[in-house]
């Protein structure tokens, strides 16, 4: 039913989406406990920031990584100067510009369910003598878990789907950025329609799969809303 | 709340209108063209119209396998200029054809570097880690990325590069991965190298090595009545339009080489 190159395609989506979604939830954590918790005036500017991908079309985030990225951009540069090798074409590349257009669906869950839970619990572990890791990981983590489930879903979800930056900044590598919705792009563009629907139907049904976990695994009094 | 709703309506029945008057159907065409015909194109119909001010027409360009099976799930083109000859034998072979393909133009695929003087470079010579990352067309839908592949194997470092392959999704993405140096060497149109916004060198791949890339276009089943589709096709056969098309180093049918 699959090709080598098809389930190559999968392994490597199932893969980039992985550790996209792990990093996502360590960088997400504080940042989302930030935006929270703060005072600070640039929690409006950086609330927007983080936002920005849900409505910037991905050619435009591409674009733009494919320029700072390139040997003239600024980042090139540095990254160069380093010693390190360039980001475009590269599974390296894709994690970080994933990570990028992934972001608020992250974070914005994390955000929604730290505020959820509120300062009292964490007032009162205070009172009881809890430090500030101890109240994070006994109080707020467990209580904020199902908007931890949810970030991880919508996550993972967007990075499997993800398609104009690839498309921009990947240049269709088997095994390193032929990712599935380019697979399944290069399918139809060849005419190849049979190959095209068994992976299009993969993805429909790990996507379906994935949304009906996330409401399963809601604890039921949060289920309701 | 009711005028509200009529006046919601009524906003979309204008936002439904098309942008431009529609003209007559005879005086808009839409043309469906291979990506190496970038700004080439252009120009034929920018001096096209200039005899035929009324007439409007319109490009979307793409790799000529994917615009083949755009036209065949029924899209509203007239004219399909591809960048070789079997799609639009095989456009005729399922029947959507509107006439039969006429060659326009015989391309020429070319490596090209911004960083690297490519001049003396042989293609045997891509081996060479120096080369760096090397960008070719996706050999699947697009013609010269067929050829790139082709050219590759004939000189016997296809296994040598593989691993330093990126794809284009098209010629013009192939050649904008070279132009922006995200590719150190990009296998593209000659047509596109000679149109570049950037400043390289480039040495021809010698058309022994791979298959010729005729290019050919046919009208389609839209455009088989459509009298500014007919007429379009016979001014690119004009010499007016072949000096630009020689303009942009493409060699011409019937003229040597």
């Amino acid at each position: 039913m699959f090709s080598a190159q098809d389930l190559q395609a999968l392994w490597l989506t199932l893969r980039l989406a992985s550790v996209v979604t792990l990093l996502l939830l360590l960088l997400g954590c504080p940042l989302a406990w930030w935006l929270t918790h703060t005072s600070s005036r640039w929690r409006r500017p950086v609330a927007a920031l983080v936002a920005l991908p849900l409505v910037l079309p991905p050619t435009v985030l591409g674009f733009y990584l494919l320029m700072l990225w390139g040997p003239e951009g600024a980042v090139g540069r540095l990254i160069a100067a380093a010693g390190l090798s360039a980001l475009p074409f590269t599974f390296r590349g894709l994690v970080v510009a994933s990570m990028l257009y992934s972001l608020p669906f992250v974070v914005q869950p994390l955000h929604n369910a730290f505020e959820a839970v509120g300062e009292r619990p964490l007032e009162l572990a205070s009172s009881l003598g809890a430090g500030p890791w101890d109240r994070f990981f006994t109080v707020a983590l467990p209580l904020a878990w199902p908007g931890v489930i949810t970030a991880a879903v919508l996550g993972f979800a967007h990075t499997v789907g993800e398609f104009g930056v690839v498309l921009m900044i990947g240049g269709n590598i088997p095994g390193q950025t032929r990712v599935l919705s380019m697979r399944i792009y290069d399918h139809v563009q060849a005419g190849e329609y049979h190959q095209a629907n068994v992976l299009s139907l993969c993805l429909l049904v790990v996507s379906f799969a994935a949304l009906l976990a996330m409401t399963l695994l809601r604890p039921r009094r949060y289920a309701r809303d | 709340m009711k005028r509200f709703l009529i006046s919601c309506l009524l906003a979309c029945a204008a936002l439904l209108q098309p942008w431009s008057k529609a003209s007559a159907e005879d005086q808009h065409i839409t043309i469906a063209a291979a990506a190496d015909l970038h700004d080439a194109m252009d120009k034929l119909i920018a001096s096209y119209r200039r005899n035929h001010p009324g007439a409007t027409l319109e490009v979307v360009y793409g790799a000529s396998g994917m615009l083949l099976n755009q036209i065949e799930q029924g899209a509203p083109f007239e004219l399909f200029f591809s960048a070789d000859s079997s799609y639009p034998q095989q456009l005729v072979a399922h029947g959507k054809a509107g006439g039969t393909p006429v060659p326009y133009a015989m391309g020429h695929l070319v490596m090209w570097s911004a960083s690297i003087d490519m001049s003396q470079v042989k293609v045997a010579d891509l081996s060479q880690q120096r080369f760096g990352r090397i960008a070719i067309a996706n050999p699947q839908h697009a013609p010269y990325g067929k050829r790139a592949e082709q050219a590759l194997h004939a000189a016997g470092v296809w296994d040598a590069v593989q691993a330093r392959l990126v794809y284009g999704e098209n010629i013009a993405q192939t050649a904008q991965f070279a132009q922006s140096g995200n590719a150190t060497v990009g296998l593209i149109a000659e047509s596109l190298a000679k149109a570049s916004p950037v400043k390289g060198s480039y040495a021809l791949v010698p058309a022994t090595m791979h298959e010729p890339l005729k290019q050919s276009f046919v009208l389609t089943q839209r455009g088989a009545g459509n009298a500014l589709a007919k007429d379009f096709a016979s001014y690119v056969q004009s010499p007016p339009a072949r000096a630009i098309l020689a303009g942009y180093g493409f060699s011409l049918p019937g003229a040597g080489h």
